[in-house]
């Protein structure tokens, strides 16, 4: 299929082959660059593996069949991922700009993507850097034994635990209450809370140091933060496989059930990770990129970096689960313990007569001497199975479920400041590559004069973020911040994904690319490469989008909301959301999504009414300085 | 005479039992040894509750500051395999009198820790039916921690930001006196007082007379 579209003006708008091989050879040119290759390697990795990678993929992992899930992950990895990775870094490698740059270039109908990618990575920054500042609230009171989420707080009069505390649990507690203050409901905003106001100061603070000079910081800070998360999960392993119960959890994690494979979903939320996983139409993978030398092979570094990004979720799984499955033993042992107490008591048997190998005869025969008597004590059912499965992803996985388990090991604030240092740093790699995604884009959009210089422009932009990120601080916050996950983060990217391939492959030009390849790295891109870019992937793309679009449009959709007066506490409850936030999910999910045909259709019109001029730049023409700078001035 | 002296030897303990049994100012206490101590559990036996009755005994003598109570003054009743068992607190004064629960109470939780110790077990393993333990005074800290770690973080954030900026500063300005150091030999003003080596760097001396050789023009 050798489908192009018209796309006039192209050799003008792009340097070529010699002109960047004469860039290259001269050094010439003040495009920041990479010091060393293992530093974009580390960015990219960084970038890429994030907290998705940890609290994402397990649960995936385990709801669709545990070690089954692994063959729609790979499979959707080498058709969907991979290419698109690949995609990315060359087009970036090539015409060395950023993502605005980069489809300003192409086309300057297609600025709306790069304008989409800019809104994506400003949304997803304002929520990801919100959940490092709670990690870095557990970092900071990690250092204290014993642990404030350990056990719950007296009461005002000290005759009793708090009541919110005792009917749910201490670690429900401290997140809840004393971490977010969580509201009711989203309608009542609960106020800014102080606490996560100096934690999220201090999140944009330690971003700021990194990005202050764009990459020359953050090719620095890099070796730290990519590298760290694997030392700590190392260390998780092999303390996760010293405890009792964490070889079950590892089973648990893996054993295979193939029905799984018939399910759809499975193969929707597989393909759902990699994309996501990736960090793929944010920008900024084009942005680093961009810094590369021209002969850099982006294709091995694809290979290479998809690779990684796929052991670390498979390792972190493992670690996770090792943990998961240590803590279910304990609850499953509590359990069993606090059964055999109560028919103890009950029937005044001595200690050591019931212990857990004989639990099973001992109450059946108890049951049939005294039936009404053990029917009255309301025993409870300990099922290992049913521990292992209380499926948690996302925040309640890091803050709840596994600061439970981090209380129940000895030297319990040393694990806990371990497990923080670990999510902070992974999620400070990946912000690096958001903010790229947002300064860069602004740069080349001239929406700061040029005199400002690299840092004061940083500075404002993580000034700007801060304040609107005091939504996310709120009593209400955690279901904002929910609600920016669901909307801004899913729709909009996958569109913009299906307008990058449709647009490298048909409007720039497959065999523009593939020359520009062979340029690039000495060879042309295999039959795999072409048949992934041209039909494989897009369709893949389109399919995840339409599964997403009419799920997310048909169904009912409510939010979770930790109520202590519903009548279910400590369970949380299904609450459907307000009328007015529907206009709230339409901005998040539309604006980034509709500003790629907006953008093209705003430019068609005004071509048509100014009806004078080409897309080439003709420096001499007073009437085009006047357009030109009229054209920056709307940042068209 | 021996059927007299013989009532006033068997009554005392059954009248005890029939005021433990019967009382409502007893307690009921639960031992989990094996639990609180696994393999370091000792047996009970006559001895363990002989210490036991010593131990509620002198939480007697603490709390009501009589010297008077004896070992006597405790009974026990209901002893069973899991170790439980009731007792009841007689009064100095008077054998047939029953402490009031109240009174109990009060005397136990006060001296619950010692009483606790001496069977090396727990509130948890040594429990006294409806007396809750009390419950341990909450950590107060003069600084939270996790302010302590926020100010170390906010600290090395701020010197990092300072350092950086000043670094670019200084940079910018050797740049700025490096080219304003060139554009001024490009000129070539002549400055007598400045250093000697700037003007080694021009081409064209200054032509100096004293100098000059005049050798050519005299004949000699």
């Amino acid at each position: 299929m050798k489908l192009k579209l018209p796309n006039p003006g192209l050799e003008d708008r792009i340097l070529s082959h010699d002109e960047l091989e004469r860039l290259e050879v001269e050094e010439a040119g003040d495009r920041p660059k990479w010091d060393n290759k293992a530093q974009y390697m580390l960015t990219c990795v960084g970038f890429c593996v994030g907290l998705g990678n940890v609290w994402r993929f397990p649960y995936l992992c385990q709801s669709h069949g545990g070690g089954a899930f692994m063959i729609p992950f790979l499979i959707l990895l080498v058709f969907e991922g991979i290419p698109l990775l690949h995609l990315e870094f060359a087009i970036g490698q090539r015409l060395r700009k950023g993502s605005v740059g980069v489809w300003r270039t192409i086309n300057p109908y297609m600025l709306g993507v790069g304008i989409a990618s800019l809104c994506v990575s400003f949304l997803v920054s304002l929520y990801y850097n919100t959940i490092i500042a709670w990690v870095m609230w557990y970092f900071f009171n990690s250092f204290q034994e014993p642990l404030p989420w350990s056990q719950c707080p007296i009461n005002a009069n000290r005759t009793g635990l708090v009541s919110e505390c005792e009917r749910s649990s201490p670690v429900d507690y401290f997140w809840y209450r004393e971490t977010l203050n969580t509201s009711a409901a989203i309608e009542d905003t609960g106020g800014l809370q102080w606490w996560m106001i100096l934690c999220l100061i201090s999140a944009w603070g330690v971003l700021y140091v990194c990005c202050i000079r764009g990459i020359e910081t953050t090719g620095k800070a890099v070796y730290v933060t990519s590298t760290l998360p694997y030392v700590v999960l190392t260390i998780f392993l092999i303390r996760g496989l010293t405890l009792k119960g964490s070889i079950d959890g590892i089973k648990f994690l893996f054993t295979p059930d193939l029905n799984e494979l018939a399910n759809p979903t499975t193969w929707l939320d597989a393909g759902a990770q990699v994309f996501y996983s990736f960090s793929l139409a944010f920008g900024g993978l084009i942005s680093f990129s961009s810094y590369n030398s021209v002969h850099n092979n982006c294709e091995q570094d694809a290979v290479i970096i998809s690779i990684i990004n796929a052991f670390t979720s498979i390792y972190a799984a493992t670690v996770i689960y090792s943990i998961i499955g240590f803590r279910a033993t304990e609850r499953f042992d509590d359990c069993l313990s606090g059964n055999i107490l109560t028919l103890l008591n009950t029937f005044d048997l001595p200690e050591g007569n019931i212990t857990e190998s004989n639990y099973q005869e001992a109450l059946h025969s108890l049951n049939t001497t005294n039936p009404d008597i053990i029917s009255s004590l309301a025993l409870k059912t300990c099922d290992l199975n049913s521990f292992l499965s209380e499926g948690v992803e996302g925040t309640g996985l890091a803050f709840i479920v596994f600061t439970e388990a981090i209380t129940k090991m000895p030297l319990s604030p040393l694990w806990s400041v371990l497990f923080f240092i670990m999510l902070f740093c992974l999620g400070l790699s990946s912000m690096f590559g958001n903010i790229e995604g947002v300064l860069v884009p602004l740069q080349d959009l001239k929406v700061f004069p040029k005199s400002w210089p690299k840092e004061v422009i940083s500075g404002v932009t993580c000034l700007v973020c801060c304040l609107v990120g005091l939504i996310f601080v709120q009593g209400s916050g955690n279901y904002w911040l929910a609600l920016f996950d669901s909307f801004a983060g899913s729709i909009p990217l996958l569109t913009i994904a299906f307008s990058e391939m449709i647009g490298v492959v048909y409007v720039y030009g497959i065999d523009r690319f593939n020359e520009d390849l062979i340029f690039m790295i000495g060879h042309k891109p295999n039959i795999f490469w072409q048949a992934t870019w041209r039909v494989i992937s897009p369709l893949i793309m389109l399919a995840i989008f339409i599964f997403y679009f009419s799920t997310t449009v048909t169904k009912e959709i409510f939010y979770i909301a930790w109520d202590p007066e519903s009548e279910n506490f400590p369970t949380l409850e299904k609450k459907p959301y307000p009328s007015w936030i529907y206009v709230i999910i339409f901005l998040l999910a539309g604006i980034p999504s509709l500003s790629i045909p907006c953008t093209a259709v705003f430019r068609a019109i005004r071509e048509y009414c100014c009806k004078k001029h080409p897309m080439k730049s003709e420096e001499n023409s007073v009437a085009y300085l006047v357009v030109a700078y009229g054209r920056d001035f709307f940042f068209f | 005479m021996l059927a007299g002296v013989l009532l006033l030897i068997f009554l005392p303990p059954l009248v005890a039992k029939d005021l433990c049994k019967d009382s409502q100012d007893g307690f009921k206490v639960r031992l989990s040894i094996k639990t609180g101590l696994g393999d370091d559990a000792y047996e009970w036996n006559e001895s363990e509750m002989f210490l036991f009755r010593s131990t509620l005994a002198y939480a007697m003598r603490k709390h009501s500051n009589q010297d008077t109570y004896t070992i006597d003054n405790i009974l026990v009743c209901n002893d069973t395999q899991r170790v439980s068992f009731v007792f009841v607190v007689t009064s100095t004064d008077d054998p047939d009198q029953l402490i009031p629960k109240e009174q109990v109470e009060l005397a136990v939780r006060q001296n619950k820790h010692r009483i606790n110790n001496a069977f090396l077990l727990s509130d948890m393993t040594l429990e006294f039916m409806g007396i809750p333990p009390t419950l341990s005074a909450p950590i107060i800290y003069d600084t939270e921690p996790w302010l302590i770690v926020f100010g170390v973080v906010i600290g090395a954030v701020a010197v990092g930001i300072v350092a950086l900026l000043m670094s670019t500063v200084s940079k910018k300005r050797r740049a700025k006196e490096k080219a304003a150091g060139l554009s001024e030999e490009d000129e070539g003003i002549v400055k007598e007082n400045g250093t000697a080596l700037s003007s080694l760097g021009r081409k064209e001396g200054v032509y100096n007379q004293a100098f000059s050789n005049d050798d050519r023009f005299t004949k000699l």
